[in-house]
């Protein structure tokens, strides 16, 4: 069992608010992501669900149980810390011994244990060191040994990859996945980095200025995302967002241009919205009529793809587009629209106006 | 010079670490700075070197005219009078030495034992008007002894303190710990409160935390802290003059300015009486040398 519910947490440092009602529930065994930019309140959340931080109001219940007042000790959780807080005078090994030892198991337990932690996360020969002579990468699996060396409630990861070079953090998110399915336990897992979100998460809650916008699946939040924070948080390259109004059975951008309104879309007439386009449903190839005007702005060529910058009036749109494209800066082109994959924003209060379960 | 913590409680011994460069690159110091940093030494330390001098002449030497530097007989009958009294036992001077060994370590001890969590609370916990309570506890130094020694003497009559060492340990006490909380904040605040979260998590209780985590770290802080709650107590007089009397309590500040005045003043025993005050402190703070030059400088790099 590990279920971890937080409701209603508030928490404020003097004048900043970082935590405003933040509520989750975090079902058993599930790969829970929080994901938010930096300063969202991501580390404060997880130090609340820890017992490491006093709440201003909510409560925190484990397994169903209340356990808001708990000491961190009691709640049987294992943390890994965004900066990975390993004890500077102890070696790798006494670190990653450290639970085990507070819970008085005999030597040789502890020795196996570490022995299997070190094993999975191929740090075997590190164990003699002390923190300050691992490398980032090193210290950050000690970290991770640390806290799965026992099988505690829960798991609280604080942006554990985020300090990694590339090629390492994408080993290791397959490697955490991996960890995960095999132990079945609960995880809950902070990042800034949609990504990681989206690639590892049964379930994404994205947090925001100490708020929750979106709890859903990692295709809902992409698909479905609920504003247009949201929509411009997740996903690379951004959402492109054009301002436009409803108008009968069109709609009609600031910028001059004019596209069928999509059926599934609620809006009244005369309403300002955002059209938010993602790259990948939109296309410098022509087809069908559903298609805007510009011009060339520029091609960020990314290997696999390049995304095409065309700016219409003064707004810019992002176009996934092959690899071999070729344009020159200024010239003009038709971009092709997707619309039954587009979405509608109100442009005042930035929410989502497609249908749900479009 | 900035020190982080991990540099100052490194296990790497600090002769290991590369010195800094002298700025007169490698040649030595140029012949007007070795000049003047004698004429510096011997201004500071001839006062030092007659003592010893004195401590270790014949009192008929400590009079002559002109003053001798070399070839005077050496005696150690000075350092013997020190410690054994007229009658063959023990002279008054090695029972106020013992009294000052008492009550600057006791109350030294005392200082630490309660500052040191104090300092912790205060630098990890949200404690209402922080800033506040600090300063009403650095405003109790704010006085010199003298300027409170009437109505401390007053109260001390009243309660039976007077003339007990266990007077002099409780104000020596008293004047230590605001010293040792806020002189402890500064290093407690450089140890990251993580290692006491993670801590807690692997399943410790809070003191745990602290006691195994945080407070070895706190060794070289709580060194250099001690030495100088040391040298305030053993080096005190104002108190120890004016709420002590008789000779079994008495420190050994009070007792060697004693043996100045009267009739005749015994140079020698005054010089030797000294040297065996001063040396422990110098002892003490060369042991813990390597601690406190860390102590120190990361005190005093205030983030
Ligand atoms: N101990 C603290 N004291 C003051 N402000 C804090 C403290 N911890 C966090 N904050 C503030 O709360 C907000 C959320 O912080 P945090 O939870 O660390 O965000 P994140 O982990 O998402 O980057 C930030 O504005 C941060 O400055
Ligand atoms: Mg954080």
């Amino acid at each position: 069992m590990g279920t971890v519910a937080a409701h209603g947490l508030c928490k404020s440092f003097g004048k900043v608010q970082a935590l405003d009602g933040v509520t989750l529930d975090v079902p058993d065994g599930s790969f829970f992501v929080v994901l938010g930019p930096s300063g969202a309140g991501k580390t404060t959340t997880l130090r609340a669900i820890a017992g490491l931080e006093k709440l201003d109001a909510g409560s925190v219940h484990l397994d169903g149980r209340d356990a808001t007042g708990d000491a961190p000790a009691a709640r049987d959780l294992a943390m890994v810390f965004q900066n990975y807080a390993l004890y500077p005078r102890h070696t790798a090994y006494e670190n990653i011994a450290s639970p085990l030892r507070a819970r008085r198991r005999s030597s040789s337990e502890i020795a196996a244990a570490v022995e299997r932690m070190s094993n999975l996360l191929h740090i075997d020969r590190l164990l003699q060191r002390r923190p300050a002579q691992l490398s980032g990468g090193e210290m950050q699996r000690v970290a991770l040994a640390r806290a799965l060396v026992r099988s505690p409630r829960a798991f609280l990861m604080d942006e554990p990859l985020t300090n990694l070079d590339l090629k390492l953090r994408v080993e290791m998110r397959t490697e955490l996945t991996r960890i995960h399915r095999s132990l079945g336990a609960t995880f809950v897992y902070v990042t800034n980095d949609q990504v990681e979100a989206l690639s590892m998460a049964d379930q994404v809650a994205v947090l925001k200025e100490g708020t929750v916008q979106q709890v859903g699946t990692p295709t809902e939040v992409y698909e479905r995302p609920a504003n247009r924070w949201v929509a411009g948080f997740v996903g690379s390259p951004p959402i492109s967002l054009l301002a436009c109004r409803a108008e009968g059975d069109r709609l009609v951008g600031a910028q001059g241009w004019t596209l069928p309104r999509p059926r599934w879309s609620t809006a009244e007439n005369g309403r300002e919205l955002l059209l938010g386009l993602r790259a990948e449903d939109l296309s410098v190839e022509q087809r069908g009529n559903t298609s805007l005007s510009g011009e060339l702005y520029g091609l960020e060529p990314l290997g696999d793809r390049t995304v095409v910058d065309v700016r219409v009036g003064t707004e810019m749109l992002k176009v996934k587009a092959r690899p071999t494209v070729a344009g020159t800066p200024g010239e003009r082109l038709h971009v092709t629209v997707d619309l039954d994959r587009a979405h509608l924003f109100d442009a005042d209060t930035g929410l989502s106006l497609s249908r749900a379960g479009r | 010079m900035a020190v982080s913590v991990d540099e100052a409680v490194s296990t790497v011994p600090a002769r290991d670490r590369p010195r800094p460069t002298r700025r007169l690159g490698g040649r030595g110091r140029s012949l007007v700075e070795v000049a003047l940093l004698t004429v510096l030494a011997v201004l500071m330390l001839f006062p030092v070197l007659w003592m010893i001098e004195t401590s270790i002449k014949e009192n008929r030497d400590v009079y002559a005219v002109p003053a001798e530097f070399f070839g005077f007989t050496v005696t150690m009958e000075h350092f013997k009078d020190v410690f054994v009294g007229p009658d063959g036992g023990r002279s008054a001077l090695s029972v106020a030495f013992l009294n000052s060994a008492v009550v600057a370590g006791v109350s030294t001890l005392l200082a630490t034992v309660l500052g040191v969590p104090a300092a912790w609370a205060y630098s990890r916990f949200a404690v209402k008007a922080r800033k506040d309570q600090l300063f009403f506890i650095l405003s109790t130094r704010f006085m010199p002894p003298v300027v409170v020694v009437i109505p401390i003497f007053l109260m001390y009559r009243q309660v039976g303190l007077i003339d007990s060492k266990l007077g002099l340990i409780l104000i020596y006490t008293a004047f230590n710990v605001p010293f040792t909380i806020w002189m402890m904040k500064g290093f407690v605040d450089e140890v990251p409160a993580e290692y006491e979260d993670a801590a807690m998590l692997d399943g410790y209780t809070r003191l745990q935390a602290f006691r195994r985590f945080t407070l070895p770290l706190l060794v070289p802080g709580i060194a250099a802290t001690a030495v100088f709650a040391l040298i305030f107590s053993w080096n005190e007089f104002v108190f120890a003059i004016f709420l002590t009397s008789s000779d079994s309590v008495r420190t050994a500040p009070p007792a060697i300015a004693g043996l100045i005045g009267g009739t005749t003043t015994d140079w020698g025993l005054v010089a030797a009486a000294s040297v065996v005050f001063a040396l422990p402190v110098l002892v003490f703070a060369y042991l813990v040398r390597k601690h406190l030059v860390a102590g120190v400088t990361l005190g005093a790099v205030r983030r």
